[in-house]
């Protein structure tokens, strides 16, 4: 099955990936060879073959209802990205991250 | 690796810093290296050593890959996007290196987040083979890989997600083991591909190995895949003798694709074996050429999906320019992650989006059940599985960069291990034109502490494992 330009464009989209018209053009001959590798799968019947997700057949655990954890805000906000747009603060503010507006 | 008080922890911790300050701008291996940090570390141990309350890794200085968070350290997972990125607290590798007191002598160079066979797609830029500087030194543990066979640390820590330990440790003449999936706490390891990522000791020796094996395996709760089973001495079976062990090659394994010095080696570490007591079992992995397409679906629809966190908001790159809040996404994405990482990216969101979920998901996960069955059926038959943990030597940097599939097909002796959680290691056996060859060494679940007493059993009889590159000295 062959990719197109448009294709890259939209999984780059849906990947939150900003890509160029040279771009999506180069990567679209390096993923047209990954996907020609993973082709390879179709030759193999697996009808009624349970999927496996994970090596061992584990169900997950379960924990006692209790704080573990305590709020280390300050420590992690110190991690925040450069605010931008001109502006070389923290992109924080009165303990929370600051990005574009999004409700109008 | 016994401490001994012959030196002290802070003299071996000098002598390790002073040998990285001349050999680590040619070799880059490591990316972050703060010596107050180490050397304040090696006095508590010499402390600890003084009072008696040693443990055999007790003032060891430990390179740590740079995959783990540690806490004041920066953690970069050798990307862009974490390129300023100081981890708030530490892995739980981390955490038991620090418990017994051993040093952290830094953190080492790697793919970016874990994606690559040679460590080039680094944001560091790439690490260079001691053996030959012209060559790899594998990936994506390059910087550990080369910083145990340049010497430049006691031992190092290593993940796996597809052969990051044992392909590395096969082109950089050294000893490493993935263990089975679950064994080591993934705690505060940056997430690749979560279903097959597994931490595991990188040095000289397989003694060495169960040592780090006994300091990095347990439960954990904060890891859900933690598996919660009775704490081992891995070096509880190093003595035993190999007489009678069923050793299994499987046939695909010497196929096409094998250089042809690699196999010589693999064959007279074969016939070491033998010698050693052990009886050669020929066995058949039949799925082992799908290993790579179904990992190249796994991985990258894991890593799509882990990797999505990095939105410029909280943490990591956020790009100078932006309009609204998607813009601002996009571009910090973009310029954050490097080529591979966007590939793979795009792979695994394209195999997880509408209308390809079956085709290309759920058909790799029915062929991993196939793959991991293949192990099953070899292991009524044999006690070990044997054979390269990697096709060619050390190829050169810039080789096989533009070529994806190329570089991936690297991991085609040690992919399989991974989609069924096994155990795997990589054992120096040799020399191909002057360049190491490992031998892999593939255990049933658990059976760590039973592939390390193959290998050091090995390691007895024979002098690879203490071979060292030239102008390291």
């Amino acid at each position: 099955m062959a990719l197109s330009i448009e294709d890259i464009k939209k999984v780059a989209h849906l990947a939150r990936l900003e890509i160029s018209d040279a771009d999506a053009s180069a990567t679209l001959a390096k993923l047209s060879g990954i996907l020609g590798l993973i082709e390879q799968m179709q030759a193999v019947d697996t009808t009624g073959i349970v999927p496996m997700s994970h090596s061992q057949d584990l169900s997950q655990r379960l924990r006692d209802d209790i704080v573990t954890k305590t709020n280390q805000r300050e420590v992690f906000q110190k991690n925040a990205p450069v605010l931008g747009n001109g502006s070389a603060e923290l992109a924080v503010a009165e303990g929370l991250y600051l990005v574009p507006k999004v409700i109008e | 690796m016994l401490q001994t008080k012959k030196i002290s922890s802070v003299e071996l911790t000098q002598t390790f810093l002073s040998r990285i300050a001349q050999h680590n701008p040619n070799i880059n291996a490591y990316i972050a290296l703060d010596e107050a940090k180490s050397l304040a570390q090696a006095k508590a141990a010499d402390a600890l050593i003084a009072a008696g309350k040693a443990e055999p890794l007790t003032g060891i200085p430990i390179a740590q890959k740079d995959i783990f968070c540690a806490e004041g350290w920066p953690t970069t997972c050798g990307s862009k996007m974490l390129a300023n990125f100081v981890a708030p607290y530490d892995a739980h590798v981390i955490t038991q290196f620090d418990a017994v007191g051993a040093v952290n002598l830094g953190k080492t160079n790697m793919d970016e987040f874990a994606m690559g066979s040679s460590n080039e797609t680094s944001y560091f830029g790439g690490v260079k083979n001691p053996w030959d500087a012209e060559r790899v030194p594998g990936g994506s543990s390059g910087g550990s890989a080369a910083a145990v066979a340049a010497r430049l640390c006691a031992a190092a820590t290593g993940t796996d997600t597809g052969g990051s330990i044992r392909q590395p440790a096969s082109l950089c003449g050294f000893t490493g083991l993935k263990p089975t999936y679950g064994v080591v706490s993934r705690y505060g390891m940056i997430a690749f591909a979560s279903s097959l990522d597994q931490a595991g000791p990188m040095a000289k020796s397989a003694e060495d190995c169960a040592l780090m094996m006994n300091v990095m395996a347990g439960f954990d709760e904060r890891d859900s895949t933690s598996l919660n089973r009775d704490k081992e001495d891995y070096t509880r079976d190093l003595a035993k003798p190999l007489q009678g062990l069923r050793v299994g090659l499987p046939k695909e394994f010497f196929a096409e694709g094998l250089d042809a010095g690699v196999g010589k080696v693999i064959d007279e570490a074969i016939a070491a074996y033998k010698k050693l007591g052990a009886e050669i079992v020929e066995i058949s992995l039949p799925n082992t050429g799908l290993s790579i397409p179904v990992y190249y679906v796994l991985a990258p629809a894991e890593a799509s999906s882990n990797l999505s966190r990095y939105d410029g908001v909280r943490y990591g790159h956020r790009t100078a320019e932006y309009t609204d809040l998607l813009d601002m996404y996009c571009k910090s994405r973009a310029e954050g992650f490097g080529a591979e990482v966007k590939r793979r990216i795009l792979i695994g969101t394209y195999v997880l989006s509408a209308g390809y979920y079956d085709a290309y998901y759920l058909k790799a996960q029915q062929i991993r059940r196939l793959i991991a069955q293949d192990f099953v059926e070899a292991f009524k038959q044999c006690d070990v599985i044997m054979g390269p943990a990697a096709p060619s030597t050390a190829f050169k940097a810039g080789e096989k960069v533009d070529d994806p599939v190329a570089m991936y097909l690297q991991d085609i002796y040690t992919i399989s291990t991974n989609l069924a959680g096994l155990p795997g290691m990589s054992v120096p056996a040799g020399f191909s034109n002057g360049l190491p060859v490992g031998l892999q060494i593939i255990g049933n679940y658990f059976d760590e502490a039973r592939m390390l007493n193959v290998a050091h059993q090995y390691q007895q009889v024979t002098d690879w494992h203490l071979q060292m590159p030239q102008g390291i000295e």
